[in-house]
């Protein structure tokens, strides 16, 4: 019989298959263990000692945030409580949510805790995207919080009366289809004034988080051609 | 089971397993046909079955129904390939009916209880609000055991009679499949944490272990319809394993480019994605050429006939290597690349991209071994199309592939429109929903819907009757 190739050989290919399944899954569980230690949760000491955290700790709430141009990195990053010299959070502007700056980190990890847990049970993620993900029959929610709509300039405030975002945000989401905002209407999911609080902290803090730039160019263009 | 020329127990509960999946099937599209209306008429059962209802329903209908009919193949394929009843199928009958069982409470809740107050109770009995993965809690616990229960029987069987290559792989994958699923069931108020550990689940499913399962199931079929070699034919299931998880494991990294995680995984998962087409390739060669080889072999012979035994299931398998290749290869890589990903995540376009790939990578081959089981449940030698069957296969096919086009070029709309030039903010999203490309694509695409919705009942007629036909090689 004439010497066979290895090439043809069952044996060889089932070894190189379970050889590159279990390189490939070591080396993602490895990455695993390094992500997880860059996106866990950051506290309140750390937004007070000026520690920048992909996720920051759920008393950025207290915090100014916006969403800016970053020379280093070249593209926008959430700046927290005002941008120092190098481009990035100083974690010194503070700004009034629901009338307070001062939310204590048990309170603020209460009101992020119904508000993530919220957003989940109303099925958010049904209709918008998080992050990216969810589905498209609405806008996406990731800076949700920065969205112009809902600013001193934008529509939001006018329509539900109210003269800050988050109370904006609130009464929207208590009573959506009475403020017809397109004829995609929002539908009345039940939720209450506490419920409501915690999804706008949960946007909030959503807006706070490092997403690599995604999405470009929020909020920054105004009338672009749109081809209708 | 009257008048089945079918022995194995094992078949005969791969036979129920495939009429829930058939009727779960038929309850995806019904559900995807109420929301495709509600983006062209939003007043439709507004504040009575919401989008987001029936978005959940779809997407839910969708990956149960997958998950019984790819347990339903293999108490199929288990007796043929080792040679031995599948051990433990009293307990597997069981666990069918508990699984039953449980998808039907869950689908009752969803309908008629929606939505309740933001506590844990919420989660635990009315859904978890996790795309794909809404199940409650107590429902997770339970698919746990009946995945666990099943994996049991397979690896009893597969240890205890001829352990065959396409069995090993299916051994080695299922009890991954089933893993996996516990990394998606635990809750956290960290929503980076939250997405990071839910692809575990969806990506790993979908983009890894259900992709080998599916070469597996192809393997099985060209050995069983057109009688290819078992050594040829296992020893392209292992070059097929190696490049599908050496690409779909860190592929994974395309999910992690915007939700909170590292840059280092704009270039992993670049790479690595990006190589996920090429097993495809292999697969839908693989198929050809196994085809060809057959049918070549035959007229050496000087035999004119078709080398095929099941020319329904065998249209299934090829449509099936074709639309994993198109679907999740070419629709996949159009968007997986970061500097597009950036403005295409989150679109229509990923939606195109879902239907075209779950369709073709496994609702194709799962329709093949339904057929597969009506020829043995039949006791039919070569089993020939029917008039049902031309019409079934291409509605549903020409259905699912007009609204991939409608939605892909409505998802050039959103992308260029909503994303690139208004920065993705509320106006920019309704500005892009008004254009006419994403408005009239909604309507091509519901058009394309009803047309898959009716060549589904071309398909359940077919499948409950083709088999007293007299139009086969008995």
């Amino acid at each position: 019989m004439a010497k066979k190739s290895v090439w043809s050989d069952n044996r060889f290919w089932q070894r190189t298959a379970a050889w590159i399944t279990g390189f490939a899954s070591v080396l993602l569980i490895w990455l695993t263990f390094d992500t997880s230690a860059q996106i866990s949760m950051g506290n309140d000491s750390d937004l007070k000692s000026g520690v920048t955290k992909r996720v920051p700790g759920p008393t950025v709430i207290n915090y100014k945030i916006t969403y800016e141009m970053n020379k280093k990195r070249q593209h926008e990053i959430p700046v927290i409580g005002g941008m120092n010299a190098e481009g990035t959070s100083a974690f010194q502007e503070k700004e009034k949510f629901f009338g307070r700056d001062d939310w204590s980190e048990e309170e603020a990890t209460e009101l992020l805790h119904l508000g993530k847990l919220g957003s989940q049970v109303k099925n958010c993620m049904n209709c918008h995207t998080l992050l990216g993900n969810g589905a498209y029959y609405a806008p996406d929610l990731t800076k949700a919080w920065l969205d112009p709509a809902w600013g001193p300039t934008g529509p939001m405030q006018a329509l539900t009366g109210k003269s800050t975002k988050e109370e904006a945000m609130a009464e929207f989401l208590q009573n959506p289809s009475q403020y017809p905002t397109h004829a995609r209407m929002m539908p009345n999911l039940g939720i209450t004034a506490e419920e409501a609080k915690g999804l706008v902290a949960f946007l909030k803090h959503m807006s706070s988080i490092d997403t690599n730039g995604f999405p470009r160019n929020f909020g920054k263009i105004q009338g672009a051609v749109n081809g209708k | 089971m009257a008048n089945s020329y079918l022995t194995s127990e094992s078949k005969k509960l791969a036979t129920w397993y495939f009429t829930v999946a058939a009727t779960l099937f038929g309850a995806q599209l019904l559900f995807g046909l109420v929301a495709a209306i509600q983006y062209v008429i939003p007043g439709f059962l507004f504040e009575i079955l919401d989008f987001s209802v029936a978005r959940m329903l779809h997407i839910n209908a969708l990956v149960v129904w997958m998950v019984f009919a790819m347990f339903g193949a293999v108490y199929w394929l288990l007796p043929d390939e080792t040679g031995i009843e599948t051990v433990g199928i009293e307990v597997g009958k069981l666990l069918f009916w508990v699984f039953t069982a449980a998808v039907t409470v869950v689908v009752l809740v969803y309908l008629f209880i929606q939505v309740g107050p933001a506590d844990a109770t919420s989660i635990w009995f009315i859904h978890e609000g996790r795309e794909y993965i809404e199940a409650p809690r107590w429902a997770d616990i339970g698919i746990t055991v009946v995945a666990l229960g099943f994996v049991a029987n397979l690896f009893m069987t597969g240890m205890k009679g001829n352990r065959s290559g396409i069995v090993t792989v299916l051994m080695a994958d299922m009890i991954a499949f089933a893993g996996l699923y516990l990394t998606g069931m635990f809750y956290t108020d960290n929503i980076t944490v939250d997405q990071f550990w839910w692809w575990w689940v969806i990506h790993l499913w979908v983009e890894a272990t259900w992709e080998v399962y599916v070469g597996a199931i192809a393997a099985y079929g060209l050995i069983t319809m057109i009688g290819a070699h078992r050594k040829v034919v296992e020893m392209w299931l292992w070059i097929e394993v190696t490049m599908l998880f050496g690409s779909g494991i860190l592929g994974m990294g395309h999910h992690y480019f915007w939700i909170g995680t590292p840059e280092y995984w704009w270039e992993i998962g670049a790479l690595f994605s990006a190589l996920e087409p090429l097993p495809l390739v292999a697969m839908f060669i693989h198929v050809l050429y196994d085809w060809g080889k057959m049918q070549g072999e035959e007229s050496a012979k000087g035999l004119d006939r078709s080398v095929i035994t099941n020319k329904p299931a065998f249209t299934w398998f090829v449509l099936n290597a074709f639309g994993n290749f198109l679907g999740a290869g070419i629709w996949g890589f159009f968007h997986t690349l970061p500097q597009v990903n950036l403005y295409t995540h989150g679109t229509q376009f990923t939606s195109a991209h879902g239907h075209l790939a779950f369709f073709g990578a496994y609702a194709t081959i799962l329709i093949g071994m339904m057929y597969i089981a009506v020829q043995g449940k039949n006791g039919i030698k070569i089993l020939n199309n029917s008039t049902s069957t031309i019409f079934a296969t291409s509605m549903i096919v020409g259905g699912v592939v007009g609204m991939t086009v409608a939605l892909t070029v409505a998802g050039y709309s959103d992308v260029i429109i909503s994303r690139a030039q208004m920065g993705a903010t509320w106006a920019g999203y309704f500005d892009a929903q008004a254009t006419t490309w994403l408005t009239q694509g909604m309507v091509w695409r519901l058009i394309m819907g009803v047309i898959t919705f009716v060549g589904f009942f071309f398909l359940a007629k077919d499948l409950l009757t083709i088999g007293k036909s007299n139009i086969h090689v008995r």
